[in-house]
């Protein structure tokens, strides 16, 4: 279980903190959704939860944060990455850089935990086979698209297999077959008891994965609660977000006028693409 | 006295081209390094036939200046020696990619932060280039001249190399923050999956290398070769 308790975060240099009181607990097995506008702290927040922040970022910060019931600044960042990994909006930086195949990459945070060899092996191949990328194994890592060395960041996170799990704009270079392939491992993954934040543009993304669902606005939670009491609030819109796609339509087709049953059959039928 | 033309002519036929041969890479390996010796090779060539300072056999003249025998003996000596280097070199890129070579110093107990450090320096070279093609490219369609004059091109440098080398330093922070998030900081050995096989034949020629290197050091001294 990750908490954080009352947390406020300012950066180095900064006049105002990026996170203002910020309290909240993300449960094993669950999916925590984060929307808000641009700088509202989204993520900073995934800097701060996966425990980079002040430690590796700068800065200073007020609250606690615990980590399965362990204050995360008392464990070294090695232990920490042991528990819970991080994934940033741009592929391009979470790459090593030293690697030159997509299978040594993904391999690359299990050797540094210095687990035995068949247990790098077995972790590897099933994190390449969970976003089905087995056929990029033998690919040089600085080749792929964008979206493609999104896919390979994600695998070299599941690979270490933390126990919770913090993604930041995990989707944003990936096209909708993509963005299914990692809707699909973060509902495997929270199936097996791992925890996941994910701080997300794409509300349709969020609305089919999370349980839960957090609002900031200039470093404050404003809004929290169950993913479709929050998606649906019509303050989010206020605030700059989207809305998932078929509260948008239903908005859209009740301010029409429409007949209601046609338009709920139609959204009741199972999704072909996000 | 071995030496002259004759020494290095032989290290580089023992050393370089015969290893280049067994490993299939002897005519990449003859083209790169000719290629890369080329220009000294003039410069070597030329000033030491006309300008050799003991020079008396003249070969030919053209006007005030002649080209003797003495400096195209000595002319191609240094050549040899100069070749037999640049042979070695490019054998030793031919047939070690860098980060075999990492992995292997990491398997004999070089620090992973080190061979880390020597592993991204040599990755970081062709992203580099990349990234200041694509900077160049979006700068020309903004309309930077970098053709032209000498002073033009000089002018176009300042708006590509900024945004290379402070794009490159404004990634550092994720990167290492990625780095810290995959572990890469914990103390002790790290995994390795694989590693370059590492044959008795290899072993042997490692240690033939490292004796024969003593004993021309030696022969060097005893004036055996000069």
């Amino acid at each position: 279980m990750l908490t954080l308790e009352n947390v406020s975060y300012r950066y180095a240099g900064a006049l105002r903190p990026s996170l203002r009181e910020v309290t909240m607990t993300l449960r094993d097995g669950e999916i925590v959704g984060v929307v808000g506008p641009s700088e509202a702290g989204k993520s900073t927040l995934c800097l701060v939860a996966a425990g980079l922040a002040p430690r590796t970022v700068g800065g200073s910060l007020t609250g606690r944060t615990l980590l399965d019931g362990a204050e995360s600044m008392s464990l070294a960042m090695y232990e920490m990455a042991a528990r819970i990994g991080i994934g940033f909006e741009n592929p391009g930086t979470q790459l090593s850089g030293v690697t030159v195949t997509v299978y040594e990459e993904v391999a690359f945070g299990p050797m540094n935990l210095g687990v035995a060899r068949g247990e790098v092996v077995a972790r590897t191949e099933a994190a390449l086979r969970t976003l089905h990328i087995e056929d990029l194994s033998a690919r040089d890592p600085a080749r792929l698209s964008g979206g493609q060395q999104q896919l390979v960041a994600i695998a070299g996170l599941l690979a270490m297999a933390p126990a919770h799990l913090v993604l930041d704009e995990p989707t944003a270079q990936l096209d909708p077959a993509g963005t299914q392939l990692v809707s699909a491992a973060i509902t495997t993954l929270a199936r097996s008891g791992r925890s996941i934040l994910i701080a997300e543009h794409k509300t349709d993304l969020l609305a089919s994965v999370c349980d839960r669902v957090v609002a900031l606005e200039s470093g404050r939670v404003v809004l929290e609660g169950a993913a479709g009491a929050v998606l649906g609030d019509p303050r989010l819109r206020e605030l700059g977000v989207s809305e998932p796609s078929a509260i948008r339509i239903r908005r859209l087709a009740a301010e029409s006028g429409l007949r209601s049953g046609i338009l709920e059959e139609a959204l009741a039928a199972p999704a072909t693409s996000l | 006295m071995v030496g002259g033309l004759l020494g290095p002519a032989l290290l580089g036929v023992a050393a370089v081209l015969v290893p280049a041969y067994v490993a299939g890479v002897l005519r990449a390996l003859i083209r790169t390094a000719l290629l890369l010796t080329l220009p000294i090779a003039i410069s070597v060539l030329l000033v030491n036939i006309f300008f050799f300072p003991g020079g008396r056999d003249v070969l030919i003249r053209v006007g005030p200046i002649a080209a003797t025998r003495e400096g195209l003996g000595f002319a191609l000596e240094i050549l040899a020696r100069i070749l037999a280097i640049s042979g070695a070199i490019t054998l030793y890129g031919l047939t070690t990619p860098p980060s075999t070579l990492v992995i292997d110093l990491e398997r004999r107990g070089v620090s992973p932060r080190l061979a880390f450090v020597a592993n991204a320096s040599v990755q970081a070279v062709p992203a580099m280039v990349e990234r200041a093609t694509q900077i160049t490219a979006a700068q020309r369609a903004r309309g930077l001249d970098t053709e032209g004059g000498l002073l033009r091109r000089i002018r176009g440098i300042v708006p590509i190399v900024g945004p290379v080398i402070l794009g490159s330093i404004a990634e550092v922070e994720e990167r290492t923050m990625a780095l810290e998030a995959r572990a890469f900081t914990r103390p002790g050995k790290r995994t390795l999956l694989w590693w370059p096989p590492d044959s008795q034949p290899q072993t042997l020629a490692r240690w033939g290398l490292l004796l024969a290197l003593a004993a021309l050091m030696a022969a060097r001294i005893a004036g055996v070769l000069r």
